[in-house]
């Protein structure tokens, strides 16, 4: 093994590990917490993967925004500090064995099918700002607009829904 | 590097989100489910575009469009739960039946009711 | 296609290639540097803002320890260190004591990718090296990135605290951080399209002619507002306001752990200004008069003008504190989301529209500056006339409810309290007041129900 795949294989394994903490912790905080981890693990995933761009947006919108949301929407419920009790469903063995089934199916069908194959890591391939921006703003120019469009709607019904809630209150 | 490294780690990422998601009871922990299902697409994306060299980058592309629609959902998603918190003062998934047909949702409903006006008059 | 290409011929292409060559014992080196540099910066701003402050309120300053009270910070610092440390019976330990440690590091690693100058020799070798940790293509992005993982720090002391106003600073502090995030990542886009690059040494590179801060006016101004906002600091300053929040997010705080807490705050404010000096006043390169002479922008020397600048937002920080009093939190937040971000937003599209036809056609510059002026004009005076409708509306709200959700609340700005309309309208007692209280009771009641 190279270094690059031992370090991915940490990565990898930090990532899992952390996420599995997210699904079963106890503590609603501590797994918004955990899911940082995995979401940091990722990103340098992305860096081994070549695609600096998207590893540090990862950080920047998903570590620096979308995690502290959820930490909000946590705080704002009224989080304890201590454990809670029952923070999983009646139907958690089903899940369980549902979730089980899902990993073997797919990691036994993905070592079927990519067993031997091997990514070539050379600096040919590399996910710059540059690359990636030249990508996004020639061929995906017309999904970007959609994008923006849809966020452009999230933002409005996001307003609205908080908005009513005030209003309804009353 | 194995191609199959990354897929693994997505699709243990991917089930262990299920189970999160079906198995959770708070609905802001379900909706860190659904992150991280996100997240393990994002990896496989950005694995494949390394490995199949593409021109266009589609698979990075894509894990950017992915991390932004991620970025709307949850948005929408937490003012929703908030509301159901201000409504409810609860946000426990199995206890929100409105929508349901059968007896005993309409009976926890008005179990949830005497509750909450016993608990309003009370203020007052 | 076409556009990408030309921007290509135009603008360089990033070439890091200085960086990374250093040996190890180099990067140790630059590293520690750096982390002396802060830590010896944090020491004598938290002195030059006492004495400046004090100045300006006509008092003397901590003047005892040391030449000018210089070793003041030094021996606070000490105290700090030697106090009892206290851990709330409610906090949750673990993270309590990581709280700090997490907001304190990401303000030291940020300044890896700064310029402090450029390419020097080191002294007693002849190896050749960047006064720069390392810069990467994305480095501002990477600047973001990094200040976006601060913002855990104080959210997570505020929750771990487990306490009231804790928990409400923190809240307060880190919504505010991400408002102005949004602000600060748009204030940049203007320079990358003016610099080609995301790198720091690039974008250094890029205004060998003219600073940013001078042809891209707005993007500056958006930029002090947005930092100022980002690190918590008067008049921004209300994760901390004493009035209504004790502490704030390190209410619970004592000893070292809020000696970190401190440290950070002083750090992030010369990062910011680092960053600031870096983007927008030319970073190392010597300022105007001093330019003219060749021998200003070689060796050691810009490490004192990139110093200087950075001092001067430092001052600038000061002399905020020192004049302006705090915002509203409301008011506060309206700035951010409705009007730095709409003019951000504004100006990067102005900027985006004049850059890509000077760069495809070269249009008279004139035209497009003047238009851009009108196009702004126009929009400042659109929101200021929308400011006015929305004041104008408290006005309609319904009657004023004295205990709206359950507790007792003073009125809002044009509202009345019903004591006194009914004291005005002269027939009502105080049994008036009750009344109007039963009857918005029963309709709330039934709104709960419904």
């Amino acid at each position: 093994m190279s270094a690059v795949e031992v370090l991915f294989a940490l990565l990898g394994l930090v990532a899992v590990g952390s996420a599995l903490l997210v699904v079963t912790t106890a503590r609603l905080v501590h797994a918004a917490l955990w899911l940082v981890v995995t979401l940091g693990a990722l990103a340098g995933c992305y860096l081994l993967l070549a695609a600096e761009f998207v590893a540090w947006v990862q950080v920047l919108i998903y570590v620096g925004a979308v995690v502290v949301l959820l930490l909000f929407a946590l705080m704002l419920t009224r989080a304890p500090t201590a454990a809670e009790a029952g923070t999983v469903t009646a139907n958690r063995p089903l899940a369980a064995g549902l979730a089980v089934l899902v990993a073997a199916a797919l990691v036994s069908s993905l070592v079927a099918g990519f067993r031997d194959v091997r990514i070539d890591l050379d600096d040919s391939v590399v996910g710059s700002a540059e690359t990636t921006g030249e990508a996004l703003f020639t061929s995906w120019v017309l999904p970007f607009e959609v994008l923006s469009v849809l966020l452009l709607a999230a933002l409005v019904g996001a307003i609205v829904l908080s908005r009513s809630t005030r209003g309804g209150g009353r | 590097m194995l191609l199959l490294f990354p897929l693994v780690v997505s699709a243990l990422l991917f089930s262990i989100g299920v189970y999160g998601v079906l198995a959770r009871r708070n609905a802001v922990l379900v909706l860190m489910g659904v992150e991280l299902m996100l997240n393990a697409v994002n990896l496989n994306l950005v694995a494949f575009d390394t490995y199949l060299r593409d021109v266009v980058h589609s698979g990075q592309v894509l894990t950017l469009f992915v991390i932004a629609v991620a970025a709307a959902e949850l948005g929408l998603g937490l003012a929703i739960v908030l509301m159901i918190f201000r409504s409810h003062q609860h946000i426990d998934i199995d206890r929100l039946r409105e929508l349901s047909d059968s007896d005993a949702a309409d009976e926890a409903i008005a179990r949830d009711h005497q509750i909450w006006t016993g608990v309003a008059g009370g203020e007052r | 296609m076409n556009l990408a290409h030309g921007a290509g011929v135009i603008l360089a292409k990033d070439d890091l290639s200085e960086f990374g060559n250093d040996p190890w014992w180099l990067w140790l080196v630059k590293g520690v540097l750096i982390f002396v540099i802060l830590v010896v910066l944090t020491l004598f701003n938290i002195w030059a803002e006492r004495r400046v402050v004090a100045r300006m309120q006509h008092r003397v300053g901590p003047n005892v320890h040391g030449p000018f009270g210089l070793l003041q910070s030094l021996a606070d610092g000490i105290k700090l260190a030697l106090k009892e440390d206290v851990v709330p019976k409610a906090a949750d330990k673990v993270l309590f004591i990581i709280a700090p440690v997490i907001s304190t590091i990401p303000a030291f690693i940020a300044f890896a990718v700064i310029p402090f100058g450029p390419v020097v020799t080191v002294p007693f070798t002849d190896i050749e090296t960047p006064l720069q940790l390392t810069d990467m293509p994305v480095a501002v992005l990477y600047i973001l990135a990094v200040a976006s993982v601060g913002i855990y720090g104080i959210v997570l002391a505020g929750w771990s605290s487990g306490s009231t106003y804790a928990l409400l600073g923190g809240l307060r502090s880190s919504a505010q951080m991400i408002s102005y995030e949004v602000a600060m990542g748009l204030a940049f886009v203007a320079v990358f399209l003016y610099a080609g690059s995301m790198s720091t040494s690039e974008i250094v590179a890029a205004q060998e002619r003219l600073w940013f801060g001078l042809i891209l006016i707005p993007s500056f101004l958006i930029y002090i507002a947005a930092m100022v906002g980002e690190t918590n600091r008067a008049p921004f300053d209300l994760p901390e306001a004493e009035g209504e929040l004790v502490g704030g997010f390190h209410t619970e705080y004592s000893s070292l752990k809020f000696a970190l807490f401190f440290l950070a705050e002083y750090v992030n404010m010369v990062t910011v200004g680092a960053l600031a000096t870096t983007l927008f006043l030319g970073g190392w390169m010597a300022p105007w008069p001093l330019s003219l002479w060749d021998g200003a922008n070689q060796g050691y020397l810009p490490l004192l003008w990139f110093l200087g600048k950075t001092m001067l937002f430092i001052f600038f920080f000061i002399w905020l504190r020192g004049t302006l009093p705090r915002m509203r939190y409301d008011q506060f937040m309206k700035l951010g989301w409705k009007v730095l971000i709409p003019v951000a937003l504004l100006w990067t599209v102005a900027v985006a529209t004049i850059r890509a036809i000077t760069l495809d056609e070269g249009i008279d510059r004139r035209y497009i500056i003047g238009a851009a002026l009108v196009a702004v004009l126009v929009f400042l005076a659109l929101s200021f006339v929308g400011e006015k409708a929305t004041e104008e509306e408290p006005e309609e709200e319904p009657e004023f409810d004295a205990f709206a959700g359950g507790y007792p609340v003073p009125p809002m700005p044009g509202q009345q309290l019903p004591v006194l309309t009914s004291v005005t309208g002269s027939t009502g007692t105080s049994a008036g007041a009750g009344d109007t209280d039963d009857g918005g009771a029963p309709v709330s009641e039934e709104d709960r129900g419904a």
